[in-house]
C-alpha cells in the first residue's frame, strides 16, 4: 500500500469512512489528513478463525474516537494492529503515510515514538518506581535527565500521584497503576494517543479528570482513539467519533458511523454499551 | 525521526498549568535503574568467568615466569662449555685435564678457559656426597675419584657443529673427556617450560571458549525470561541498539566484576608462591615476573569483558531480528 490518502470523498463530516478505494493524498498539510488507513484488515491468532475481519477506515488528525463493542469484539487486537504489536493476517495499513505492514523492521521504532499507548493491562515494569516507568518512552528517546525531570513530575502530580513518585508500581492501587500507565503514555506528547480502555480501574471523578487530559491532548493535536465501555465517558465528549466492533467487525462500514450516536436520535445510548 | 520531545514542545505542561498542582520543585532523578536488572542478565557469568580468569592467570603466571627464569639462566650459561673427565684414575685424569687446558689456550675461538681446583669440585659434588669422601689430602685415600673439569668459555654462541670440532679436537688429547654445553643442561626445563606455556594458552583458549557460552546462556535465558519487558521497550519505541546495549552493559559488568574477582584471586596465590620461591634461595625477584608480566596478565580480565560484551550484543541482536 502506498503512503496515500485523500479524505475528500469519505471524509464528509471528518470522522470514520467506510471502506472504499484510497485516492491520491490532496498536496499540503490538511486538518483533516488521514493518518491511520486500515484497508480490508483481518486478523487471526495462529489458526484460529478470524478476530478481525474486513476492517477498513480511516483516521484524521487531530481528532477523537471512541472504540466501543462488547468484550472480545476485537478492540484490543485492533489497537494492537494500531500500535504495531501485531501485523494484520491480511489486508493493508498505513501510519503517518506510512506502510505498516511492509515497513523495515528498522523502521519501526521512529513511527512507534509517535505513538502513546495505554495497555489493558498497563505493562508497567515492575522493579522500577512510578517515576522511572513514566520516564522510560523519553529515555528511550534520549531525552537527558535534567530535561525530563520537571515534566515528568508535573505528569506525575497532574495525575494524582505525588505522594506515589518513588513507589513501585505493585504497591499501588489498579487505578493508580491506571494513572501510571496513562501517564507513561502521554508524557511523550505523542501523535496518535491509543488508551485500551484506560478508565476502567478509576471512580468516576478520576475517569472524568483523565478524560479531561486525554480531551485537552486532542486539543493540542493528538488523535485520539479510546476504547471503552463507558457511555458517560463516550458522552461527556461530544465531539468524538464512534467506532463500534461487533464480532470483529466494524459495525457499520458503510460510514454512517458518525459523532456520538445517541445524537442522531432513535436509537437509545444503552444499545451502545 | 520524531524529535518526540523537546522544552518548547512540551506545551502540556503550560496548557495544563491550571489542573497542575502548583509549587512542585522538579527533581532530577540521578541514577534510575535500568529496565532490566543487571543481575537478571549476566546471571552466572560473574562466577564462571571469575573461576577461569583466576585458573588461566595462575597458569600463564607460572609460564611468563618461569620462561623469564630460563632466559635468565640460558643468557647467562650462553657460550659456556664444560669439559668433564670422568673414569680415569686420578693422576691421568689430571693428566688429560692438563693437556686439554694446553689444546685450547691459544684458540681464538675460545675466550677464557680454566681447570678448577680440587677443593671447587669438592664444593659442587658436597651438596650430593658431603665432603666426607674427599677430605683427605692424598688422592689415594679417598673412596671416589672427583672428575676432573675444565669451564671454557667460548666467543660466540655453543652451537652444534662448534661443539662437534671441540669435541673431536678434545677427544684427540683426551680420550676420557665429555664435552657438552651448559645450556644443554637447561633443555629439559626448556621443555617443560615449553608444555606449561601451552597450557597456559588452551586455558586461554577454553577462558575464551566458557566466556562466549556463559555469556551466550545467560543472554538467551534473559531475553526469554524478560520477553515481556523487551516488547514493551520495542513499543515504546527503543532500537533493537537499545535492547542490545543493556544486555551488553550488563555482560561487560557482569564479566568485569568476575574478571577482576578472578585477577585478585590470581594475584594472591602468584604473589604467595613468589615468596615461596624466593624463599629457596636468593637470584630470581617475584618468581621472574616484571611489571610488563603483569600488564600481559592484566589484560586476560579486560579482554573477557570485552568478549562478554560483544557477545552479549550479537546474541540479543540475532534475536530481536526475530521479534516484532
Ligand atoms: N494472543 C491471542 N491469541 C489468541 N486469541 C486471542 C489473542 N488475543 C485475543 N484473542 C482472541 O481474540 C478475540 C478478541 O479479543 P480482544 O482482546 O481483541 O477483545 P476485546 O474487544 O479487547 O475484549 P475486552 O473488551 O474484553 O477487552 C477474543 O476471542 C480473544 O479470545
Ligand atoms: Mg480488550
Amino acid at each position: 500500500m502506498q503512503a496515500s490518502s485523500s479524505v475528500e470523498g469519505f471524509a464528509g463530516s471528518g470522522g470514520i469512512s467506510g471502506s472504499g478505494p484510497m485516492g491520491p493524498r490532496r498536496s499540503g498539510s490538511n486538518a483533516r489528513e488521514a493518518i491511520v488507513r486500515f484497508e480490508n484488515v483481518g486478523l487471526r491468532y495462529g489458526t484460529e478463525r478470524e478476530v478481525l475481519s474486513d476492517v477498513s477506515f480511516q483516521l484524521h488528525k487531530g481528532r477523537f474516537y471512541f472504540l466501543t463493542g462488547p468484550s472480545g469484539a476485537g478492540k484490543t487486537s485492533l489497537l494492537k494492529l494500531l500500535y504495531l504489536a501485531q501485523s494484520p493476517s491480511r489486508g493493508a495499513i498505513s501510519l503517518f503515510g506510512e506502510d505498516a505492514v511492509a515497513m523495515d523492521r528498522a523502521a519501526r521504532p521512529a513511527l512507534r515514538r509517535r505513538i502513546g499507548v495505554v495497555f489493558q493491562d498497563f505493562r508497567l515494569v515492575g522493579h522500577l518506581t512510578v517515576y522511572d516507568n513514566i520516564a522510560l518512552p523519553l529515555r528511550l528517546a534520549g531525552v537527558p535527565e535534567e530535561e525530563m525531570a520537571g515534566p515528568v513530575d508535573d505528569m506525575i502530580d497532574w495525575v494524582g500521584l505525588g505522594h506515589a513518585r518513588d513507589a513501585r508500581p505493585e504497591t499501588l492501587s489498579g487505578g493508580e497503576q491506571q494513572r501510571v500507565a496513562i501517564a507513561r503514555a502521554v508524557i511523550t506528547r505523542p501523535d496518535l494517543l491509543v488508551a485500551d480502555e484506560p478508565t476502567g480501574n478509576v471512580d468516576p471523578d478520576m475517569a472524568i479528570r483523565l478524560l479531561k487530559l486525554f480531551s485537552a491532548m486532542n486539543r493540542l493535536g493528538t488523535t485520539v482513539v479510546l476504547a471503552t465501555h463507558d457511555m458517560s465517558l463516550m458522552e461527556r465528549q461530544k465531539d468524538a467519533s464512534v467506532m463500534r466492533l461487533v464480532r470483529g467487525r466494524l459495525d457499520d462500514p458503510t460510514g454512517a458511523l458518525r459523532n456520538p450516536p445517541w445524537s442522531w436520535g432513535g436509537s437509545s445510548r444503552e444499545d451502545w454499551a | 525521526m520524531v524529535s518526540v520531545y523537546s522544552p518548547g514542545r512540551h506545551g502540556l505542561r503550560t496548557k495544563l498549568s491550571g489542573l497542575t498542582a502548583k509549587g512542585r520543585k522538579w527533581r532530577i532523578n540521578a541514577g534510575s535503574d535500568p529496565v532490566i536488572k543487571q543481575r537478571a542478565i549476566s546471571g552466572p557469568v560473574p562466577w564462571v568467568i571469575a573461576i577461569m580468569t583466576a585458573l588461566t592467570v595462575i597458569a600463564a603466571a607460572g609460564g611468563l615466569a618461569l620462561g623469564s627464569i630460563a632466559a635468565a639462566a640460558g643468557d647467562e650459561l650462553q657460550g659456556g662449555v664444560t669439559v668433564q673427565i670422568a673414569g680415569p684414575p686420578e693422576a691421568e685424569a689430571a693428566r688429560q685435564a692438563q693437556a686439554v687446558a694446553a689444546l685450547l689456550a691459544d684458540d681464538p675461538e675460545i675466550r677464557a678457559l680454566r681447570r678448577l681446583d680440587r677443593d671447587e669440585r669438592a664444593a659442587l659434588i658436597a651438596p650430593w656426597l658431603g665432603d666426607a669422601g674427599f677430605d683427605g689430602e692424598d688422592a689415594d685415600d679417598n673412596l671416589l675419584v672427583l672428575p676432573e673439569l675444565v669451564e671454557v668459555q667460548l666467543t660466540g654462541e655453543a652451537g652444534e657443529d662448534v661443539l662437534a670440532d671441540l669435541r673431536s679436537r678434545v677427544e684427540a688429547v683426551a680420550p676420557d673427556a665429555l664435552v657438552s654445553a651448559d645450556t644443554s643442561w637447561l633443555a629439559p626445563v626448556g621443555r617443560a617450560i615449553e608444555a606449561l606455556q601451552w597450557l597456559a594458552l588452551s586455558l586461554v583458549g577454553l577462558l575464551a571458549l566458557a566466556t562466549l557460552a556463559a555469556v551466550l546462556l545467560a543472554s538467551r535465558s534473559a531475553l526469554n525470561a524478560n520477553r515481556q519487558v523487551i516488547e514493551l521497550m520495542h513499543l515504546l519505541g527503543a532500537q533493537d541498539r537499545q535492547v542490545a546495549e543493556l544486555f551488553q552493559r550488563a555482560a561487560a559488568v557482569g564479566a568485569g566484576v568476575g574478571g577482576a574477582a578472578g585477577f585478585a584471586v590470581a594475584l594472591a596465590v602468584v604473589s604467595g608462591l613468589a615468596g615461596r620461591f624466593e624463599a629457596l634461595g636468593p637470584g630470581q625477584s617475584a618468581a621472574g615476573l616484571n611489571p610488563l608480566h603483569w600488564a600481559v596478565l592484566a589484560l586476560i580480565p579486560i579482554m573477557v569483558t570485552l568478549l562478554a560484551a560483544v557477545t552479549a550484543r550479537l546474541t540479543v541482536l540475532a534475536t530481536l531480528r526475530r521479534m516484532v
